[in-house]
């Protein structure tokens, strides 16, 4: 057998050729044996690769695990979690990932845990995402048979709620609490799981680590941008004809991914980016933008999770919006009064507009009250909810000006297009 | 002279009040009664009333903060 590196510019790098879950053999045939990195060449490496968080932070992974380390150095070890707890409705990546390829993924947090010396490792997934959980333990057994490494691997199951993914949330959860949100500082790097310097990573975030570990820096950086260099997964639905999950290199226009997807089955009006914490953009102000960090920033918008949605004009966007924010306002954990209160009394306001039944001052009413809960919360919950708001006001300006006026159009009855999980009632 | 500034714990917070009464200056409450607090650095001559709001919060969810200087290095404070 002969293992070589992938070709540069190779863009199908996370996901395998056929849709078929790998084993460990599978992986082993694939990508060979994980290689032994010292510590600190790892994270030379993840620094001159230039990766960053693809939980939706867009933070550089190589500057979180250095200050993980060096926290560390205090004494009483470093813990690192692996985030598998996809908690935006609209997104399947990481799932997808770790259903099809969980070896790389554990190999990625193998890198971290040996790089960072940790002493606790853990993975943590929803309730709801029974599957994974399923198949993460599988591979984890599977490894524990093979390998001659004992570390032990937990993986822990949270509840399905839209901010028990957040890192403060997730890191209260693995030190026995309530899944919340946390008021920071103390940052996770300095005090997380347990009060010790935590790493909380992305999985996709941590298969990228583990191909940066055997194919190096400058291999990463082949595809994609200066600023945004590599492949991302996106979850790519609405109004496409192959909905699903694919890889793409960050230099990639939105255009060519929606192809990709089969093509668009009716004209585009609008692109949700992101993901519910997201900004909703005009099909034709981004349509041929490419999906790097720079680009999307020019559209006030980012990649976030890597969620695209395509909404047709003969979608309603301010009925989505309407259920989306109805949502997310009953998602809040109640801790934060200008998240607890507020975002319900934007929820209603809007659903009011949505459905004919508000006066004119509703819509100033609501954009004082999303510039109002912006950014007073422990947790960025209200501000994703109100950016979500806010660009759907400014993109379906139009249709606003229509539901304000003679409530629900004739587009409003059709099936949502957003998906809304069943709202799940506790915290642990 | 370390600068400073106002933040509110808002998860402490119980909207009781106290601190728009005591300092306006640079408190405001919103429509359900919590604090929206100007984050630019306190000039000295708000200081004293600063405290007092900081003193006198029920829940103690107020506190002065020292701003950070400009030009500290990147760290993952920046991520969110």
């Amino acid at each position: 057998m002969s293992l070589s590196t992938p070709a540069e510019g190779t863009t199908s790098r996370l996901l395998p050729a056929r849709p078929v879950p790998e084993d460990l053999d599978a992986h082993l045939a694939g990508f060979g044996p994980r290689p032994t990195v010292e510590p600190g060449a790892m994270i030379d490496a993840l620094e001159r690769s230039g990766l960053r968080g693809r939980g939706g932070a867009d933070f550089p992974t190589g500057v979180k695990w250095r200050a993980v380390t060096e926290e560390a150095q205090h004494g009483g070890g470093a813990v690192v979690v692996a985030n598998a707890a996809e908690c935006e409705p609209a997104s399947f990546k990481d799932r997808f990932l770790l259903t099809y390829r969980p070896h790389l993924v554990l190999d990625g947090l193998e890198h971290a845990a040996e790089a960072l010396g940790a002493r606790r490792v853990v993975i943590y997934t929803t309730r709801s995402h029974s599957d994974v959980e399923a198949a993460l333990r599988a591979a984890i057994r599977e490894r524990r048979r093979r390998d001659d490494s004992d570390r032990f691997v937990e993986v822990l199951v949270g509840p399905n709620r839209y901010v028990a993914g957040e890192e403060t949330a997730l890191i209260a959860r693995v030190s026995g609490h309530l899944a919340k949100p946390k008021m920071v500082p103390p940052r996770p790097f300095q005090s997380g799981v347990d009060r010790l310097p935590t790493l909380v990573q992305n999985v996709e975030t941590l298969a990228h680590a583990a191909l940066i570990a055997r194919f190096g820096a400058s291999w990463f950086r082949s595809v994609g941008t200066e600023r945004s260099p590599g492949t991302a997964l996106l979850t790519v639905s609405g109004a496409v004809r192959t909905p699903g999950v694919l890889e793409a290199a960050c230099d990639t226009t939105i255009a060519a991914i929606v192809d990709r997807a089969g093509g668009v089955d009716e004209a585009p009006a609008a692109v949700l980016l992101g993901g519910y914490f997201g900004r909703w953009v005009a099909a034709d102000r981004i349509w041929n933008r490419t999906i790097d960090a720079d680009s999307l920033r020019s559209v006030g918008g980012s990649l976030g999770t890597g969620v695209l949605v395509v909404v047709p004009a003969t979608t309603c966007g301010i009925t989505e919006t309407d259920r989306v924010l109805t949502y997310l306002a009953g998602q809040s954990a109640g801790q934060c009064g200008p998240c607890h209160a507020g975002l319900p009394a934007i929820a209603e306001t809007f659903h009011k507009v949505a459905t004919g039944r508000a006066r004119p001052a509703a819509l100033e009413l609501l954009t004082r009250w999303s510039n109002d809960v912006s950014g007073r919360g422990a947790c960025r919950h209200p501000d994703g909810a109100v950016l979500f708001l806010t660009s759907a006001m400014e993109v379906f300006a139009a249709d606003l000006r229509h539901h304000l006026k003679q409530g629900e159009c004739r587009f409003s009855g059709r099936p949502s297009l957003l998906p809304i999980p069943a709202v799940e009632a506790g915290w642990w | 002279m370390v600068r400073v500034r106002l933040r509110v714990d808002p998860i402490k917070c119980k909207a009781h009040g106290m601190c728009g009464e005591l300092f306006p200056e640079r408190i405001r409450m919103d429509d359900w009664g919590y604090p929206v607090i100007e984050s630019r650095p306190l000039p000295d001559d708000l200081l004293e009333h600063a405290l007092r709001a900081v003193a006198d919060c029920p829940r103690a969810a107020l506190r002065l903060d020292p701003i950070d200087e400009p030009g500290a290095r990147v760290r993952p404070d920046d991520a969110d």
